[in-house]
C-alpha cells in the first residue's frame, strides 16, 4: 500500500515537473527571442539589405557535395556581400523527408523571409501550394516549373553541359564504354542521360553508354555497388548525375585506383567541381564536372529581388551562354589540351544553334538515327 | 492488478523523460541551451493551430501502422511489414482516387476501403506462409517491403503516369482534405483521416477485449500449443491476424494518398512509417489507447524537431541524435521497469 502511494507521488512530482520545465522553457524563450531580436535589428541596420533569403533543402541536405550544397554557397556568398550572417538574413531548413517539406516552407514563411527557395523537382508540388497559400511571400523554386504569379522557375539546360561531359568522356575513353549512374529515373535526370549519350556518340558512334538509376540522391552505398558492377565490366568512365549517391561512385573510383594506381578510370562530376571529391594519394580520379551554377542563379534571382524586379511567373533558363552551366577543366592532367579543344569546338556548335542537343529518350532516338 | 497498470503507465512517462534529460545533456555539452532547444521544440510541435494541425497530421498514419504491428504482436506475430503495407494501401487509394469517377459518398469510402484491401492482401501472403508452412513472418514481411516499394514506383512510372515521378493529384470526391480544417489551422494539412484512425483504435480495443475472435487470437500469442489443445484453429488465427493488422497499415496508406498529399510519388527509400510504428507499438504497450497516446507523440516529436535548427540554432544532426536517444529510451522502457521493481523490492 505504502509503495503504491510512494509510486503514483513519484508520477504526479514526474509530470509536475515536465509541465514546469515546460512553463519555464516559454518565459526564458520570450526573452531569449527578445534579445536576438534586437540583434537581429542591429545586423540589418549595418546590412545593406532590407531582403531576407532561405532555403529549403531536399533530402540531400546543405552538405551533399552537389546541388543544394551550391545553392547555399551561392545564399551564403549573396549574405556576405550584403553584411549578413547565417540565420540572421538568411538561412536553411534541412528535410529529411517529403513530409518534411511543406512544414519547413511554412516555418520559414512565418519567420518572414522574403524570398525563400525551394531546391529540386522533388519539391514541385509543395512549392506550388505554397506560393498560392501565402501569396505575400516570394518564392523561387530550382530544376522544376511552378506557376504563380509571385514564384520564379529556375531551371537549367544540363542536356547542354552533359553533352559536352559525353563528348569529353568520348575523346578520354580507351574501352569505348562508359557509364551513367542516374539519381531517380525522372524527367530531369532524363536531360543529363541524354545529353550524355548525345554528346558521345556524336565523337565516336562505337561507343555504348550503360545507363543505371539508384532511384535515390542521397545513399551512396548504392552509388558504390553500382559504380562496383561498371567497373568491372570494362567501363572506364562513369558521368553521375545522382547527387549524394554519386559520393560512392567516387569512393569505388578512388578504391580501385588505391589498389591498382596504374588503372584508368574516371568519374565525372556533377553540379560542382567535384574535383576535391577524387583526390587520392597524388592522382585525381575526377575527369571534369558538369558544372550547374545553381550559386550564381540563386544569387542572381536574390538580387533581382533586392533591386525590386523580381521576375514573378518567368521561368528562367540557365545554360552554357547565361554561365550557368560549364565544364570543368580542373584537372589538366586527365582534361589534356586536346580534349578541351574537342569540347570547346562542339561548345561552339551548340551556341550557334549547329546541334540541337536532345532533352528526352525520344529525342536521343532522332538524334542518333540523323547521326 | 492495479499496481501493473500502474507500471504501464508509468514507465513509459519515465523512459520520455529520461530520453528529454539525455537529451538535455547532449545539447549542454555541445554548448546549446537546451531549454531554448526544447522550448523550440515544444513550438514546433504545439507552438500554434498550424503546428498542431501539422503534428495531428504526422500522427494519423502513426497511429494506425502502431496499431497495425501492436495487433499482430498480441498473436505472438511481428509484423515488420507495415512499411510495405503502407505502400500498397497509399497506392491502391491513389489508384482508385484517379480511375474513377463517382460521388463522394461512394468515391472516398471506395478509396479507403482499396487501401485497406491492399494492405490486407499484402499481409495475408506473409501470414498464409507462416500458418501453412512454417516461415518466419519476419523474414517475409521484410521482403514483401522491397517488392512493394519497387513496384510501387515502376507502376508509378509506367501506368499511372508518362514516365513522371508523381501522379496527378485525385479529385476531390475522394479526398480526405477539408477546407474547414485547413482555414481553422492557418493551412496545415490536418485532414479527416484522424477520425478514421481514432475509429481504427477503438475496433482494434473491441476485437482484441470484447469478441470471441479477440481472445482466441490474444490466446495464440499466449501459448500457441495450449491453443491448439483447447480446439482453436491457429492457423485461421494467425492468417486473421496478419490480415487484420495489414487492414490498419493499408488505412495509413490511404491517409497519407488521401489526406496529406492526394497523390503518390517515386520513392526513393521506405517512408518509415511502418518502422517508427514498431517504436510506436512498443511504447504503447500494444494497447488501443497506448498506441494513440505514442502516435502523439511521435507525430510531436518529429513535428517539433523541424523547428529546431531554425528556432534555437541547434544543428539537424543533433537533434537527429536527441530524438533518436528519446526513442531510445522509450524503447529500453525494460530497464526501468527492471529498476523499479528492484526499487520496489529493496523498499519491503
Amino acid at each position: 500500500m505504502k509503495n503504491r502511494k510512494f509510486i503514483l507521488l513519484f508520477a504526479l512530482l514526474l509530470s509536475l515537473g515536465i509541465v514546469l520545465a515546460a512553463c519555464g522553457g516559454g518565459s526564458d524563450e520570450e526573452e531569449t527571442t527578445d534579445s536576438t531580436n534586437s540583434g537581429d535589428d542591429a545586423a540589418t541596420e549595418e546590412g545593406s539589405s532590407d531582403y531576407s533569403i532561405a532555403m529549403v533543402t531536399d533530402q540531400g541536405g546543405v552538405d551533399d557535395k552537389s546541388f543544394n550544397q551550391s545553392a547555399w554557397e551561392g545564399m551564403q556568398a549573396w549574405g556576405e556581400e550584403h553584411g549578413l550572417s547565417k540565420g540572421n538574413g538568411f538561412n536553411y531548413a534541412q528535410s529529411g523527408s517529403k513530409a518534411d517539406f511543406m512544414p519547413n516552407i511554412t516555418r520559414l514563411v512565418r519567420d518572414e523571409y522574403s524570398l525563400i527557395f525551394g531546391t529540386g523537382f522533388l519539391l514541385q508540388e509543395d512549392i506550388q501550394k505554397a506560393a498560392e497559400q501565402f501569396s505575400d511571400t516570394k518564392f523561387a523554386l530550382v530544376d522544376a516549373i511552378v506557376e504563380a504569379p509571385n514564384a520564379v522557375s529556375v531551371t537549367f539546360k544540363e542536356h547542354e553541359g552533359s553533352f559536352l561531359a559525353g563528348v569529353a568522356a568520348a575523346s578520354k575513353t580507351t574501352t569505348n564504354k562508359l557509364g551513367f549512374v542516374g539519381g531517380i529515373d525522372s524527367p530531369l535526370i532524363n536531360k543529363f542521360e541524354a545529353g550524355f549519350i548525345a554528346g558521345a556518340k556524336s565523337v565516336n558512334s562505337e561507343i555504348e553508354v550503360d545507363v543505371q538509376y539508384a532511384e535515390t540522391f542521397d545513399d551512396p552505398s548504392k552509388g558504390k555497388l553500382i559504380a562496383s558492377n561498371m567497373y568491372s565490366n570494362d567501363i572506364d568512365i562513369i558521368f553521375h548525375a545522382s547527387g549524394g549517391t554519386g559520393n560512392g561512385v567516387f569512393n569505388q573510383a578512388k578504391d580501385i585506383k588505391q589498389n591498382d594506381p596504374e588503372r584508368e578510370i574516371w568519374v565525372i562530376g556533377v553540379d560542382r567541381d567535384q574535383h576535391e571529391d577524387g583526390e587520392i594519394n597524388d592522382q585525381n580520379v575526377t575527369l571534369t564536372s558538369m558544372i550547374k551554377r545553381v550559386d550564381v542563379a540563386v544569387q542572381e534571382v536574390a538580387n533581382m529581388l533586392a533591386n525590386d524586379q523580381f521576375p514573378g511567373g518567368e521561368i528562367l533558363e540557365f545554360g552554357i551562354e547565361e554561365e550557368g552551366i560549364a565544364i570543368a577543366e580542373t584537372n589538366t592532367e586527365a582534361m589534356t589540351e586536346e580534349i578541351v579543344n574537342t569540347v570547346n569546338e562542339w561548345q561552339e556548335k551548340i551556341l550557334n544553334g549547329e546541334i540541337e542537343v536532345p532533352k528526352t529518350r525520344e529525342e536521343l532516338e532522332t538524334f542518333e538515327s540523323s547521326l | 492488478m492495479s499496481q501493473n497498470k500502474l507500471f504501464t503507465v508509468l514507465v513509459p512517462i519515465i523512459s520520455v523523460f529520461l530520453g528529454l534529460l539525455a537529451g538535455a545533456i547532449i545539447m549542454l555539452v555541445s554548448g546549446f541551451n537546451p531549454i531554448e532547444g526544447y522550448t523550440a521544440l515544444w513550438n514546433g510541435a504545439f507552438g500554434d493551430s498550424y503546428t498542431l494541425g501539422e503534428t495531428i497530421r504526422r500522427s494519423t498514419p502513426y497511429i494506425l501502422t502502431g496499431l497495425s504491428i501492436a495487433f499482430a504482436f498480441r498473436t505472438g506475430l511481428f509484423n515488420i511489414g507495415a512499411e510495405g503495407q503502407v505502400i500498397v494501401g497509399w497506392l491502391a487509394a491513389v489508384w482508385v482516387g484517379l480511375a474513377i469517377d463517382a460521388p463522394m459518398y461512394i468515391h472516398l469510402p471506395l478509396a479507403i476501403i482499396a487501401a485497406g484491401i491492399a494492405g490486407a492482401l499484402w499481409a495475408f501472403i506473409p501470414g498464409i506462409l507462416k500458418a501453412k508452412l512454417g516461415v518466419h513472418e519476419v523474414i517475409v514481411t521484410i521482403m514483401m517491403n522491397y517488392i512493394a516499394l519497387f513496384v510501387t514506383n515502376d507502376i508509378i512510372r509506367n501506368v499511372l503516369t508518362d514516365r513522371q515521378t508523381t501522379t496527378e493529384a485525385i479529385p476531390a470526391s475522394a479526398s480526405l482534405a477539408s477546407d474547414w480544417l485547413q482555414s481553422i489551422t492557418l493551412y496545415s494539412r490536418v485532414h479527416y483521416g484522424i477520425l478514421i484512425a481514432l475509429f481504427a483504435a477503438v475496433i482494434m480495443w473491441f476485437i482484441i477485449q470484447r469478441t470471441t475472435i479477440g481472445y482466441e487470437l490474444k490466446s495464440v500469442g499466449y501459448n500457441e500449443h495450449a491453443s491448439r489443445y483447447a480446439g482453436m484453429n491457429v492457423s485461421k488465427n494467425i492468417v486473421l491476424s496478419m490480415v487484420i493488422a495489414g487492414t490498419f497499415a493499408g488505412l495509413a496508406g490511404a491517409m497519407e494518398g488521401l489526406g496529406t498529399y492526394g497523390t503518390i510519388s517515386v520513392m526513393s527509400g521506405f517512408p518509415n512509417m511502418g518502422f517508427d510504428g514498431i517504436a510506436v507499438a512498443l511504447l504503447g504497450a500494444n494497447t488501443a489507447l497506448g498506441v494513440v497516446l505514442a502516435a502523439f507523440l511521435f507525430g510531436a516529436l518529429k513535428e517539433g524537431a523541424g523547428e529546431m535548427p531554425t528556432g534555437a540554432g541547434v544543428p539537424t544532426e543533433l537533434v537527429d541524435i536527441i530524438i533518436a536517444l528519446i526513442i531510445f529510451f522509450v524503447a529500453s522502457s525494460y530497464i526501468i521497469r527492471w529498476i523499479l521493481l528492484r526499487f520496489k523490492k529493496e523498499g519491503k
